[in-house]
């Protein structure tokens, strides 16, 4: 596996140093590209945050030492298929549009009795520190792996939060007059050498959407879809939104009905 | 009286509807953002109350900021040449009024893509000089093959255009404001917003302007 990595790493260099024409060298480094996400993709390591996810979720634990097995993510209590795919949507309970990360946190809550402040305060993972947050919803993500994504946003609460989402896209600030259309708001451009999906489009918000929570190589850790959102706004050279904050869940919900129809193939992993 | 009401509310909502659709350069019609100011709020308050003030002064918009993003990148006709005029008038130049520098300098400043990140996460270190990172979207040393395509290739910007005074100045007015050509284009006003200072801004007009750089090179 690793050597057939370097044995693609080289290649990527080699077509880069050689080729001639710009166009030919664009699309060799494209094919060096896909090939090295293939072999990715044999043993991704996320699969190993979703069997710990799994454990977590049926593990009695907390001050009401319960487990998550009540949770209701949308489709009733412990039912896990297809939920993450529906996601954000209106829950009654708390008259708000929740995304799987804050209906994860709120059950986290109720049945288990953590402090809200607590498990917000370090819920992504980095060198030295895992996350519980991270592992559970790989594992919930995973069981709707195969299934189409559903974000119709019919509900009125939900409907305004598309807007609220798409406003924020489209919003420009910062001191380089950035908003997310500026990188994904075109077909078929790239920075870098990174490819660049139109999220205004089904196929580019469904390419972007069916992959989280994904593996990323260069940062060594499974990202949540609130946590590839929130570092957006660091690139953009915002300030940091809070974590399950509304912004958040707004944008999801602008991405995931654009995704409508694509179906999820998760755990993913990534660059 | 309340038939009186009713009619002027019909009127209201009239109105709000014509100035809300209006025809974009392109002949489409663009549609307001109906959930502005909620939206807005929601926006700002997604962010901790104890950042730093300087870290909060970036989600404030200036006029043109509002503009595109409330059109989507395409506002009416009238309301784009607005904005680009008013654009045109922030440009400022250096001192000395020379407006090409050194092309090896600009070399640098072209290629560098940190600096300017804030945040909890994973902020900069202090101090980390920004770069234009011209290369996340245009390509322009052929050598450089990581270019990303969001913006024109500029290879061989000066030999094509020819190495003329007018051309150094659209290429000086550019970098700084780029909204001032082109309202709501994708390219940062480097200027504008001291992200480059002018003098830097010369180097990168020598890098695409100077006959001995790379970029016309070959």
């Amino acid at each position: 596996m690793i050597q057939g990595l370097t044995r693609i790493l080289v290649g990527i260099a080699v077509a880069t140093a050689f080729s001639s024409g710009a166009l030919a060298q664009d699309n060799k480094v494209a094919e060096e590209l896909a090939k090295y996400r293939e072999a990715l993709a044999d043993g991704n390591p996320a699969d190993l945050f979703e069997v710990k996810g799994e454990g977590l979720w049926a593990e009695k634990r907390g001050p009401k030492n319960a487990s998550l097995e009540q949770c209701d993510f949308g489709l009733g209590p412990g039912k896990l298929d297809g939920a993450y795919a529906q996601l954000p949507k209106y829950f009654k309970d708390t008259n708000k549009v929740m995304d799987v990360e804050s209906r994860l946190v709120h059950c986290m809550v109720t049945l288990q009795g953590f402090k809200q402040e607590d498990l917000t305060k370090d819920w992504f993972s980095k060198p030295g520190r895992e996350s519980d947050i991270e592992a559970l919803v790989t594992f919930i993500g995973a069981k709707s792996n195969g299934k189409p994504i559903n974000v119709p946003a019919t509900h009125p609460a939900e409907k305004k939060m598309y807007q609220i989402g798409e406003y924020v896209f489209y919003r420009r600030s910062g001191p380089q007059d950035f908003s997310c259309a500026i990188c994904h708001g075109q077909d078929g451009k790239r920075i870098r050498l990174q490819d660049l999906g139109n999220l205004t489009t089904k196929e580019g918000a469904g390419t972007a959407m069916k992959s989280w929570p994904s593996y990323r190589v260069s940062q060594g850790a499974v990202w949540t879809m609130e946590r590839r959102l929130i570092d957006c706004m660091r690139q953009a050279r915002f300030p940091e939104p809070k974590y399950l904050s509304d912004s958040i869940i707004a944008l999801q919900v602008y991405l995931q009905k654009n995704a409508t129809g694509t179906v999820m193939e998760t755990p993913g992993i990534k660059r | 009286m309340m038939k009186k009401l009713l009619i002027a509310a019909l009127c209201a909502g009239l109105a709000q509807t014509v100035l809300a659709e209006e025809k974009a350069a392109s002949g489409k019609l663009v549609t307001k953002n109906p959930v502005t100011a909620e939206a807005e709020k929601v926006f700002r308050d997604s962010f901790r109350i104890d950042n730093p003030k300087y870290w909060m002064q970036r989600v404030e918009q200036d006029e043109a900021m509002k503009l595109c993003g409330q059109y989507k990148d395409n506002p009416p006709t009238a309301l784009r040449q607005k904005i680009e005029l008013a654009q045109k008038a922030s440009i400022r130049y250096p001192v000395e009024g020379k407006l090409i520098g050194n092309w090896k300098e600009g070399e640098k400043i072209v290629a560098h893509g940190r600096g300017g990140h804030v945040g909890f996460i994973q902020p900069d270190k202090p101090m980390t000089p920004r770069g234009g990172n011209c290369y996340a979207c245009h390509e322009l040393d052929k050598k450089e093959v990581a270019y990303g395509t969001i913006g024109p290739s500029l290879h061989n910007f000066g030999k094509i255009r020819g190495y003329s005074d007018d051309i150094v100045k659209y290429a000086y007015d550019k970098v700084y404001n780029s909204n001032a050509f082109n309202a709501c284009t994708n390219m940062p006003r480097f200027g504008l917003h001291n992200w480059l200072t002018p003098e830097e801004i010369t180097h990168v007009v020598a890098f695409i302007m100077d006959p001995e750089s790379p970029v016309n090179k070959d």
